[in-house]
């Protein structure tokens, strides 16, 4: 850019550094770009989750409300959560099937539930194909069927069968008591 | 876009196969390389600073619009509590926002009034001229209809005033002021529509700025000397001479506006926009923001609803019949004293209608002092003070500006705009002709 | 020499019209205090602020709602209880303030309308479920929303404080109060029409619906100051006006940064703009 300069002038008087001239101009050049990525943050940041919707991002439910071999739907930070009560035999089903050759997630029955309430499964309701809400008791192995492309989930919610990548994810959460348990 | 040759060479393959299908690149080469009077002073760097202002309100309307909700009981909230307070940065981004609009029209005055001075208006620039007023009107009402969007008392109380000025056009007002609500008051209809509207009309103004940079091109820039490029030693590039400048002028004008947003972010607003809007209640003083107040004034000054909002219009039309008005054949107020003084004049009288906008209208100028009453109001009033300096105003573009055209004197015109600059800074050049310019 | 009259012409317009209208307040002038947070360095007193807030809990709550306030805001970054060891929502202090106030919700199975005890994601509830409701226990006025309030009022803080801290018994001679009203000399407003006292200027001010809501002693300080009315208005005339400008404390110290890089950054570009226009005439 110094040289173009130099050329431009209409009455040079005397050589100048051009080392010297060609720092500040990349000085110059370069502080307007960082101006222009600081100012860019703000305007990221702005789409991240607001403070009110942060401040929601837990929720404590009361089991009691979950009979044997029922299962509610939750909303948790807008996402649907199944809470399942299982049955002795979805329980058995699930344990047995811990180091099944068909698991593509491999994962065992113990880890996706808190030890001393092996009844309670918690996991985000969310296919992880492509996000649609799987339906219980449906396909071959006991436990969930995505209605949207036919991926199967067996009483652990590990998948088994399908596009599905992942098992259902199970949320970050701790029992409060026997019966509340806070999600989040 | 105009008669520079264009010096762009493209270096690659890929450049001379795109330039012969989209040259876009000899467009922004073009841009970068025109050739600029080189006796632009700092006056001529608010196009580019307005240029950033633009920007800057595009952008941080754009993501102030994700959070907003444009219904009467969720505007309020969604700025105040979601924006000012919960979202990322909700508060900054507002805060240039908000401020930006006062810098925006800050920067608009300065560039207008430049305009003025230097005689940039006139031929061969009328469109140029013209397309500028098209954007400074689109400004204002995009800037009105920003400021209801928070749903404030200032908010709703400016819309129904400033709507309700539609109302005075015999037969046609009641109905086209309820088509502009949407119902019988201003409403959530209203609102809704406003919001839609103010994120259009930013975008109608980049393209008549698009136009007006076109227009600039066209004859090149005007200078403070008013005389024309004559030969290729009058310019400079525009890149880097006046990049650098712009750039440069931009980073100061960037700190004045830094210290409206970090440091006084309120200071240009009305206490009573934080109180939610109120159909039953109107607030003591309902008074616009600064950049419309002398507009404001001058339709308060006419007792007769429907002749003030007609002189309120009238106002705004001088700005476009001035080149047709201005009948001196010399450009640049350097060269003609005595237009400068009732230039200097035109402007206090724009600042005294701002001053007058802002005050009550029956308010003393003096105060305690009691003249006499003259038609209706006492002479030592705010009325009395906005009506002569409303005078002033159209008298100073229908009357003073042909008259004085033909009939003042002006000093010798240099030769060449760069006749001044050899002599810098001795001002105007000994023994330079005084041909008074002819057009072109 | 023109550019300068010219320059000075412009901004002598600019100033005139930026003035703000402060023509017919007919207030009196504000009591002074002297704030943490009035210079472009000025913080919040925490200190100030918790017993600002109990001035706001054990008074003017009574009335007052704080609608844009959630429990969480009061451990957010600069606010009263904020405390870098926790986030706002698990602040154990604002946990057991929350916990206090009883919040209107749905219950999820039955769907009966029930109160629970707060969370820190909850708003302050009202104290009155509505404005006609607020109205008629206050005499036809209804009492501000107080989130907004430092920043709906001339003079903020100040305001407040002066409201806040007179007493309501030094009404002029001659000037009769309506019922249900008090006189006040900060409240904008016009009382010629309640005034009879010939010879004698109307006095300042306008009518106030609220009673004088300090006393000395009306709450016990949880950090021993002694709570006289002046304390009281000071605390609370802060409080306030956090609550109105809680991100002050980010602005100020992000604004140091902004106008420190700007400063340098024009000093960078003006050294280029020089070398660029080096003995280049114009």
């Amino acid at each position: 850019m110094a040289d173009s300069i130099a050329h431009a002038q209409a009455h040079p008087d005397g050589p100048a550094d051009p080392g010297r001239r060609d720092f500040i101009h990349i000085a110059a050049a370069a502080a307007t770009l960082g101006g222009v990525a600081a100012v860019a943050w703000p305007l990221i940041d702005q789409m991240n989750p607001a403070a009110d919707t942060l401040a929601l991002a837990s929720l404590e439910y009361d089991l009691s409300k979950v009979t044997l071999g029922q299962q509610v739907t939750i909303s948790w930070r807008k996402q649907p959560v199944f809470i399942r009560y299982r049955t002795p035999a979805e329980i058995a089903a699930a344990k047995a099937a811990d180091h099944a050759s068909d698991l593509k997630d491999p994962a065992t029955d113990a880890s996706r539930v808190k030890a001393g309430h092996e009844q309670y499964l918690i996991v985000l309701a969310s296919c992880t194909h492509l996000g649609c809400v799987p339906v219980f008791a449906q396909g071959d192995y006991g436990g969930w069927l995505c209605p949207c492309h036919g991926s199967q989930y067996d009483t652990s919610a590990r998948i088994r069968k399908g596009p599905a990548p992942l098992n259902l994810v199970v949320p970050e959460y701790a029992f409060l008591s026997d019966t509340k348990v806070k999600i989040g | 876009m105009s008669d520079h040759p264009s010096t762009y060479q493209p270096n690659s393959g890929i450049e001379r196969w795109l330039d012969t299908r989209l040259p876009i690149i000899r467009f922004g080469a073009d841009l970068m390389s025109f050739p600029t009077p080189r006796n632009l002073n700092y006056w001529y760097t608010f196009g580019a600073i307005l240029a950033f202002c633009l920007g800057v309100q595009i952008v941080t309307g754009i993501v102030l619009a994700m959070h907003y909700d444009p219904s009467g009981v969720g505007a309020f909230m969604s700025v105040q509590r979601g924006i000012m307070r919960d979202v990322n940065y909700g508060w900054l981004l507002r805060g240039i926002h908000a401020n930006g609009a006062s810098m925006f029209f800050l920067a608009v005055y300065l560039h207008i009034l430049r305009g003025l001075y230097y005689g940039s208006y006139k031929a061969p620039r009328e469109v140029l001229w013209l397309l500028g007023c098209v954007i400074y009107v689109l400004m204002m009402a995009t800037a009105f209809m920003g400021y209801v969007l928070p749903w404030g008392q200032m908010s709703f109380w400016g819309a129904k005033v400033i709507t309700s000025l539609f109302g005075a056009f015999p037969v046609i007002g009641k109905p086209l002021t309820e088509l502009l609500w949407g119902g019988f008051a201003v409403d959530d209809p209203t609102l809704t529509r406003f919001f839609s509207l103010h994120y259009l009309l930013p975008f109608v103004i980049a393209a008549v700025v698009a136009l007006h940079i076109w227009a600039l091109h066209v004859p090149g820039n005007a200078n403070p000397t008013g005389v024309e490029v004559k030969s290729k030693s009058d310019t400079l590039p525009f890149h880097p001479y006046y990049t650098v400048k712009d750039l440069f002028a931009i980073s100061v004008f960037m700190i004045l506006f830094a210290v409206f947003v970090f440091y006084m972010p309120e200071a240009l607003g009305k206490v009573d926009n934080q109180v939610m809007a109120d159909p039953l209640k109107t607030p003591a003083q309902i008074v616009p923001e600064w950049y419309l107040l002398p507009f404001y004034a001058i339709l308060r000054a006419i007792p007769d609803k429907l002749t003030g909002v007609l002189a309120l219009a009238g106002a705004l039309g001088m700005l476009f019949i001035l080149p047709w008005l201005d009948t001196s054949k010399v450009r640049s107020m350097r060269y003609r004293p005595q237009y400068r003084l009732f230039f200097f004049i035109w402007i206090v009288a724009c600042a005294a209608l701002g001053w007058c906008g802002s005050q009550e209208p029956d308010g003393q100028i003096l105060e305690g002092v009691k003249t006499f009453t003259l038609i209706d109001a006492d002479l030592n009033s705010v009325t009395w003070l906005s009506r002569f300096a409303s005078i002033y105003y159209f008298a100073y573009f229908l009357v003073i500006t042909p008259v004085l055209g033909l009939t003042e004197k002006p000093l010798p015109v240099p030769d060449s705009l760069y006749t001044p600059v050899l002599s810098h800074p001795a001002g105007a050049p000994a023994g330079a002709a005084a041909a008074p310019e002819t057009k072109g | 020499m023109l550019r300068k009259i010219f320059a000075a012409a412009t901004l002598a317009g600019l100033v005139a019209m930026a003035a703000p209208a402060v023509a017919g307040s007919t207030r009196e002038t504000l009591k002074e205090v002297h704030w943490s947070f009035e210079s472009p360095f000025g913080q919040y007193d925490q200190a100030q602020l918790q017993r600002g807030f109990k001035i706001y809990k054990e008074v003017c709550s009574a009335c007052h709602s704080l609608n844009q306030i959630a429990f969480r805001n009061l451990g957010d970054k600069g606010g009263p209880f904020w405390n870098p060891k926790y986030t706002p929502n698990d602040n154990p202090v604002v946990k057991a303030i929350a916990k206090d106030y009883q919040i209107a919700d749905i219950d999820s199975d039955s769907g009966d309308a029930i109160k629970r005890p707060g969370v820190p994601a909850d708003y302050f509830p009202s104290p009155f479920s509505n404005a006609a409701a607020a109205r008629a226990a206050n005499g036809g006025a209804v009492p501000p929303d107080m989130s907004l309030l430092a920043a709906a009022r001339e003079g903020g803080p100040a305001y407040i404080y002066s409201v806040v801290t007179g007493d309501g018994t030094d009404a002029p001679a001659g000037l009769t109060i309506p019922d249900g009203k008090y006189y006040d000399p900060w409240m904008s407003g016009d009382v010629s029409s309640y005034f009879k006292n010939p010879g004698h200027k109307v006095p300042k001010g306008g009518f106030i619906a609220m009673p004088p809501p300090l006393i000395a002693d009306r709450v016990t300080y949880d950090d021993g100051t002694k709570a006289t009315i002046e304390q009281e208005g000071k605390d609370i005339s802060a409080f306030l006006q956090w609550a109105s400008d809680p991100h002050m404390e980010e602005r100020k110290t992000l604004g140091l940064s902004v106008m420190i890089f700007l400063f340098l950054f024009s000093g960078v570009i003006y050294a280029s703009y020089r070398t660029i226009w080096r003995n280049v005439g114009h």
